[in-house]
C-alpha cells in the first residue's frame, strides 16, 4: 500500500464495509453493543464457555495431527503424544481437563440462567438453542472419552451404546449399527473419531445462532427487568471486555492448577490400562459431568407399566435434559429474577442440591442406600421440573420490581438483596 | 467500599457455600466406605507438591531394582532406552545398558528375524513375546505392564509401594487359593505375584542399604517417572504459568476497577 | 406458503388434475432418488463384510475332555463351552426351578446335556466370570463365580447368588431374544453364529 496518509485505514475499512459490512458488524455487536450495566460475575460464564470451545478445538486439532484412531494403535499413540511429542503432554492435559472445565462452566452458565429466569420471554429460543448445545456437548464429550481406548473408554462406550438395546424390537439392530460390528471395536472407534472431530464445528455454528438470539434482545440481568433505554446500558467494550478478561484470568488459574498439578485428578486410573474387551473393570463410572444422568439411568430398578426398567431408565435420563426445552412454559411466573421471587429463590437451591446428590449416586456402586437416594433424587428432579415450576409461579407473590435498571442502580443495591424493602413501583 | 459489591448477590454466594457443605455431607459415605479397606500408608515422595522433582539417584536405583527383579516378569512397554538419559545416565551409559539386552529385529535379506544388541532408540524389551506366553509362564496370571502402573491404580505411588511392602502371613481362617499370596493392600488380599523383594535382592552401587522399604521406594519412584516422565517440566512450567496468571489477574482487576469507576 | 400458492393455482384452473399428477410424480421420483442415494451412506455404517465374516465361529469339540471347559471368542465376546460331567448334569437337572431368580430348566439351556454353551459375560455388569480354568473359584454350585460383585452361577450357567439378575446368556440370545444361535454340525463340532 503506497498511500500512507492518515485516514488510509479508515478508507480501507469503509471500502470493505460498503461491500461486506464486517467491521461494522463487529463494532456493533462487540464494541458498542449495549449491555445491561448491572451484570454480575455470574454473567462471565457465557463468554468463558465460548473461549473454552475455542481452546478445545485448537488443542483438539493439534492432538488429531498426532493421534491414530485404530483399536490397535490408539492407546499407544496417546502415550506417544504424552511422551515423545513436543509439549504433547501439555496439549493432552489441556484437552482432557478442558472437557471438565468446559462442563463446569456450562453448568454454572445454565444454573445462572435458571436462577435469573433467563429462559423467559423473549429469550425462549435462546434457551432452547443453549439446551441443544448442551446435548451436543454431552455427545461430543462421550465420543472424545472413547478415543484414548483405555479400559474406561471401552466399557463406557459399551455401556452407553448398549442403552439403545433397551428400545423394543429394533434396539439390538440399532446397537449393531452404532458399533459397526458385534461389539465395540475398531469400526466404532473410527466413527467416534470422525464425529468427535465434526461435532465441535456443528457446535460453533449453533453457538453463533445462540449469539444471534442473545443479541436480538440483549442479555438478561440480575434484576431480570428489561432495558428501558440508554441509561440502563453501557457499551460492551471496554466495560465487559475488561471484566471478562479478568474473569477469564481467574478461571485460567483454576484450569492451570488442574493441568499442571492435578492432571489426572478428574480422570479414572482405569483409563491408563489399554482397552480389554475380555475383561470388565469392576466399577464403571462416567466422567463427573455425566454422573447425574447416569444416576437417573440406574435409579429405575423396576418396570414401569409395560416399559422395562432398563428402557424406563434410558427414557428418564434423556428426559432430564429434554425437559429443559419446555422450561420457558413450565415456569409460569412472569418475574424473571429469583431475587424478586421469595419462594423460588429458596427452592432453586433444592435443585442444585438434588443434582449434586444425583452426581454422588452416579459415582457409587448401586447398592443399598445409594439406590434409595438415587430414586428419591430422580423423583425430586422431575417433581421440581414438572410440578414445582408451574406451581410456584402460580402461588408465589413476587416482590415489587424496580422501575428500571438505572433507577435500581441509583437507589443503591443493598436493599435489593431480597430483604423485601419497598422499591419504587413502575 | 467497592462499588460493584452492591451488585453481587451475597445470598447466592451464601447458598453456594451451603450447597458445598451439604455435598460434603453427602459425599461422606464415600470416604467412610474407603475406610473399610486398610488405608494406604502415605510415603514421602520427592516429586509431590508444586515444587516436586524426581530424585535422579533414587530413579537410577529404582531402575536397577526394576532391571534385576521386576523385569523377570513385568514389561515396561512404553519405555525406550533413550529415555534413560532423562534419569541422569550419560550417552555412553545408555548405549551400554541398551547393548546389554538382545532385541529381535528383521526380517534380514534372507527373510529371517534375528537377534542383535539393543540400541538407545529401541524400546526396552519385555520378558515375554506376548501376553499368552506371559500367562503360560505365570500360572495363568498376567504380570501387568509397569510403565503406566502408577497412573493406572487408585492411590498411585502409595499403592504400588504398599503392594510391594504389604505381604504378610494370611490371618487365621483366611481361605487362600493355591498359588496365591496374602497381601494386605491388594483387593481381595490374594495376589498371584509372590513377594518380589527381600533384603539385599540387589546391591546398590552408591552404597545405599538395599532394605525392602528402600528398594520399594526407589522402584516406585522409577515407575512414577516411567508413567509420567514430563513431571519435572510440568511442575516447572506450571509454576511460571500460575505466577504469570496471578500477576495478570491483578493488573486486569486494577484496570477493571479503573474503567468501571465512572459507572458506579 | 407453497400450499397457498398451489391453492391459488387450483382455483385458477379447476379440474386441472394432470398438473397435480405430474407434481406428485415428480415429488415421488425425487423422494425415491434421495432415499436411494442416502441408503448406501447409511449402510456403510453397518457391519462390514470382514466383520460379518467373524460373526460365525466353528469349534471342534473333540479335544475337550469330560469335565474340561474351553473359552472361544465369538463376536468379540468369550463363549464358555463346558463338557459337563454326569454329576454336573445331574446337579443342573435336579434343581427346583421355582426357587431360581431366572427360572429356566436345564433342558432349555442345552442342546445336548453334556455340552453347555453360554456367553461368558456376567449379566450384572458385564464382567467375565471365573471357572474356566482348573483352580479357578467356581462358587458353591460348581459353575462359575464372578469376581467383580460375587455372582454365583450353577453348572447350567443359571444365577444362584449375588447381584446378577439373569442367567448367563446363550449365544445370540441377548441379540435375538430367541433360541440359542449355535448348532451341532457333527457330534463333536459346533458352529456358533
Amino acid at each position: 500500500m503506497a498511500d500512507t496518509r492518515p485516514g488510509a485505514t479508515a478508507r480501507i475499512i469503509r471500502w470493505i464495509d460498503y461491500r461486506l459490512p464486517f467491521v461494522q458488524f463487529l463494532n456493533h455487536e462487540l464494541n458498542e453493543y449495549p449491555t445491561p450495566r448491572n451484570l454480575s460475575y455470574w454473567w462471565n460464564f457465557g463468554s468463558l464457555s465460548g473461549i473454552m470451545l475455542v481452546v478445545m478445538i485448537v488443542t483438539g486439532i493439534m492432538l488429531a495431527t498426532q493421534y491414530t484412531p485404530s483399536a490397535d494403535l490408539a492407546f499407544d499413540s496417546v502415550e506417544r503424544i504424552m511422551r515423545d511429542v513436543n509439549y504433547g503432554w501439555l496439549l493432552r492435559y489441556l484437552h482432557m481437563n478442558g472437557g471438565s472445565m468446559f462442563f463446569a462452566i456450562v453448568y454454572i452458565h445454565l444454573f445462572r440462567g435458571l436462577y435469573y429466569g433467563s429462559y423467559k420471554t423473549p429469550r425462549e429460543l435462546l434457551w432452547i438453542i443453549g439446551v441443544i448445545i448442551l446435548l451436543l456437548l454431552v455427545a461430543t464429550a462421550f465420543m472424545g472419552y472413547v478415543l484414548p481406548w483405555g479400559q474406561m473408554s471401552y466399557w463406557a462406550a459399551t455401556v452407553i451404546t448398549n442403552l439403545f438395546s433397551a428400545i423394543p424390537v429394533i434396539g439390538p439392530g440399532i446397537v449393531t449399527f452404532l458399533w459397526g460390528g458385534f461389539t465395540v471395536g475398531d469400526p466404532t472407534l473410527h466413527r467416534f473419531y470422525a464425529l468427535h472431530y465434526l461435532l465441535p464445528f456443528v457446535i460453533v455454528a449453533i453457538v453463533l445462532l445462540h449469539l444471534v438470539a442473545l443479541h436480538r434482545h440483549g442479555s438478561n440481568n440480575p434484576l431480570g427487568i428489561d432495558q428501558k433505554g440508554p441509561q440502563d446500558t453501557i457499551p460492551f467494550h471496554p466495560y465487559y471486555t475488561i471484566k471478562d478478561l479478568f474473569g477469564l484470568t481467574v478461571f485460567l488459574l483454576i484450569y492451570a492448577f488442574f493441568v499442571f498439578y492435578a492432571p489426572n485428578f478428574l480422570g479414572e486410573p482405569d483409563n491408563y490400562i489399554p482397552a480389554n474387551p475380555m475383561q470388565t473393570p469392576n466399577h464403571i463410572v462416567p466422567e463427573w459431568y455425566l454422573l447425574p444422568y447416569y444416576a437417573i439411568l440406574r435409579s429405575i430398578t423396576f418396570p414401569i407399566l409395560f416399559i422395562s426398567s432398563k428402557l424406563a431408565g434410558v427414557i428418564l435420563a434423556f428426559s432430564s435434559i429434554f425437559i429443559l426445552f419446555f422450561l420457558p412454559w413450565l415456569d409460569t411466573s412472569p418475574v424473571r429474577s429469583a431475587r424478586f421471587r421469595p419462594i423460588y429463590k429458596r427452592v432453586f437451591w433444592l435443585l442444585v442440591i438434588d443434582v449434586i446428590a444425583l452426581g454422588w449416586v452416579g459415582a457409587n456402586p448401586p447398592e443399598g442406600i445409594v439406590v434409595t437416594v438415587g430414586q428419591i433424587a430422580t423423583l425430586y428432579y422431575f417433581i421440581h421440573m414438572l410440578i414445582l415450576f408451574p406451581l410456584i409461579g402460580k402461588l408465589e407473590r413476587p416482590l415489587p420490581l424496580p422501575s428500571s435498571i438505572s433507577a435500581a442502580v441509583q437507589s443503591g443495591g443493598a436493599r435489593l438483596s431480597g430483604a423485601g424493602a419497598p422499591l419504587a413501583k413502575p | 467500599m467497592a462499588p460493584e459489591r452492591r451488585w453481587r448477590s451475597p445470598e447466592m454466594l451464601k447458598h453456594v457455600f451451603a450447597a458445598m457443605a451439604l455435598s460434603t455431607v453427602l459425599l461422606a459415605p464415600v470416604l467412610v466406605r474407603a475406610a473399610d479397606e486398610i488405608p494406604l500408608p502415605r510415603q514421602e515422595w520427592s516429586f509431590e507438591g508444586v515444587f516436586g522433582t524426581y530424585d535422579l539417584a533414587s530413579l537410577q536405583r529404582g531402575f536397577q531394582v526394576y532391571k534385576e527383579v521386576c523385569s523377570v516378569c513385568h514389561p515396561v512397554k512404553h519405555l525406550y532406552f533413550r529415555n534413560l538419559a532423562e534419569i541422569g545416565y550419560n550417552e555412553d551409559e545408555v548405549k551400554a545398558i541398551a547393548a546389554g539386552y538382545q532385541v529381535t529385529d528383521g526380517p534380514n535379506d534372507e527373510g529371517q528375524m534375528y537377534q542383535r544388541p539393543g540400541r538407545p532408540s529401541d524400546p526396552v524389551p519385555g520378558p515375554f513375546p506376548n501376553d499368552q506366553a506371559a500367562r503360560a509362564a505365570n500360572n495363568g496370571a498376567l504380570p501387568p505392564d509397569q510403565s503406566l502402573i502408577v497412573k493406572a491404580r487408585p492411590g498411585g505411588p502409595n499403592y504400588v509401594y504398599a503392594i510391594l511392602t504389604g505381604y504378610k502371613e494370611a490371618p487365621e481362617g483366611f481361605k487362600m487359593l493355591e498359588g496365591m499370596n496374602y497381601n494386605e493392600f491388594f483387593a481381595g488380599h490374594q495376589i498371584a505375584m509372590p513377594p518380589p523383594l527381600s533384603d539385599n535382592s540387589v546391591t546398590f552401587a552408591d552404597g545405599t542399604p538395599a532394605t525392602v522399604p528402600q528398594m520399594a521406594h526407589d522402584v516406585t519412584s522409577f515407575l512414577t517417572w516411567a508413567a509420567e516422565p514430563n513431571l519435572d517440566d510440568r511442575h516447572r512450567i506450571g509454576f511460571k504459568v500460575i505466577m504469570f496468571l496471578i500477576v495478570a489477574a491483578g493488573v486486569f482487576y486494577a484496570a477493571k476497577r479503573k474503567i468501571w469507576a465512572p459507572i458506579h | 406458503m407453497a400450499d397457498v400458492a398451489q391453492q391459488n393455482v387450483h382455483q385458477a384452473h379447476p379440474g386441472e388434475t394432470r398438473r397435480d399428477f405430474l407434481l406428485l410424480t415428480a415429488g415421488a421420483i425425487g423422494g425415491v432418488g434421495v432415499a436411494a442415494t442416502i441408503w448406501p451412506f447409511i449402510d456403510t455404517l453397518n457391519p462390514a463384510r470382514d466383520t460379518l465374516a467373524e460373526s460365525t465361529t466353528e469349534v471342534d469339540l473333540a479335544p475337550v475332555q469330560v469335565g474340561q471347559r474351553l473359552t472361544v471368542k465369538w463376536r468379540g465376546k468369550p463363549v464358555f463351552i463346558a463338557h459337563r460331567t454326569p454329576e454336573e448334569i445331574k446337579a443342573a437337572q435336579d434343581v427346583d426351578i421355582s426357587q431360581l431368580r431366572d427360572p429356566q430348566k436345564d433342558s432349555e439351556r442345552v442342546q445336548k446335556p453334556e455340552w453347555l454353551i453360554i456367553v461368558g459375560v456376567c449379566t450384572h455388569l458385564g464382567c467375565i466370570p471365573l471357572g474356566q480354568h482348573t483352580g479357578d473359584p467356581r462358587g458353591q454350585y460348581g459353575g462359575w463365580f464372578c469376581p467383580c460383585h460375587g455372582s454365583v452361577y450353577d453348572t447350567s450357567g443359571r444365577i444362584r447368588q449375588g447381584p446378577a439378575p439373569l442367567n448367563l446368556w446363550l449365544p445370540g440370545e441377548a441379540e435375538l431374544a430367541s433360541k440359542a444361535l449355535y448348532k451341532f454340525t457333527s457330534d463333536t463340532a459346533i458352529t456358533i453364529g
